[in-house]
């Protein structure tokens, strides 16, 4: 959240829209409808971590349809639009993961990212280590994420642009066989479709 | 991936929450707030979130095209107050009243 100018005086004056900001919440929390604290995790949430439920819905399916995988794997952009998701005139380029190669996302000049799938970037990806380490040391940083891949597999690292963004399609885990798309979704995370991690099935869902 | 990413993602077109690089944009605390404030109380089972999306489609409407996004939060409160007023869970007199007070200076900020 945009940190608070500091106040001038204690009495300055308050805009239209702030004080009835003020009072719709000041009155929400008397009538212990709402708190101050929930509203300020909301706020901090999605200012800083919109969860990457559109990115996970599209795996599932290239997962399940080999049809809609070909065509997310030749046009990103145009297929995901089949799922109602809008890149918003941005390039999407989709690329698999494989036994032989895994791949990462990284923006090298900013923080370039297909926000439109993920939601709000984390801040290590904004961050300047992982910028340029991803590129230089890729391994190094995988095995950082806890993610150690044998040196026989190759490592592509892609750099996103202000027009072109990456997402990866993580393997799907063995042990899946028959899961339904919603399923499927539920287990893939943010940073799976980042490449900083592979997809696994949680210990809860083990038999 | 929970409810509240649905409801969210939900707003489209007009009615989607202004973003920078994908980040949601509050430019001034308030804004934040009122944000906060609707999606808070979209969990208490009060009212549903279709309601307050409509409202706030409602709101965008009657601004009409020329309004270019930057009163996006003015809308949303306004579509959030009238939520409110409506399903009785706040007075209409004392939001002005209470408003009044903040304006004057006569309550001390709450955030």
């Amino acid at each position: 959240m945009t940190p608070e100018q500091p106040h001038e005086h204690a009495h300055a004056a308050l805009s239209d829209l702030e004080a009835r900001a003020l009072a719709l919440e000041s009155l929400l929390v008397e009538k212990g409808l709402i708190t101050s604290d929930a509203v300020d995790r909301l706020v901090y949430r999605y200012e800083h971590d919109i969860g990457p439920m559109l990115g996970a819905k599209v795996v599932a399916r290239a997962w399940t349809d080999p049809a809609f995988k070909g065509r997310l794997l030749a046009d990103g952009s145009a297929a995901i639009a089949e799922l109602g998701v809008d890149s918003q005139d941005l390039h999407l380029e989709v690329i698999e993961n494989s036994p032989g190669v895994h791949n990462m996302v990284v923006c090298t000049l900013c923080s370039c990212y297909p926000w439109f799938l993920l939601g709000l970037p984390p801040v290590w990806y904004k961050s300047a280590p992982y910028r340029s380490r991803a590129v230089i040391e890729p391994r190094a940083v995988l095995h950082e994420f806890g993610v150690n891949k044998p040196d026989e597999t190759q490592i592509k690292v892609w750099d996103s642009s202000a027009d072109l963004r990456f997402m990866v399609l993580p393997e799907r885990p063995a042990g899946t066989e028959g899961w339904t798309e919603e399923q499927l979704a539920a287990i893939v995370s943010r940073d799976a479709m980042i490449g900083t991690a592979v997809v696994a099935i949680p210990e809860a869902l083990t038999p | 991936m929970s409810d509240l990413d649905r409801d969210v993602a939900d707003l489209k077109g007009p009615a989607a929450m202004p973003r920078r690089n994908g980040e949601l944009v509050f430019n001034r605390p308030w804004e934040g707030r009122a944000f906060g404030m609707a999606v808070a109380l979209r969990g208490s089972g009060r009212f549903g979130w279709d309601a307050f999306r409509e409202r706030l489609e409602h709101e965008i409407a009657l601004a009409g095209p020329a309004d270019d996004g930057t009163g996006y939060y003015e809308h949303w409160l306004a579509a959030f107050e009238d939520l409110l007023v409506d399903k009785g869970l706040v007075n209409r007199d004392e939001l002005v009243h209470r408003a009044d007070e903040y304006r004057a200076g006569h309550r001390e900020e709450v955030f």
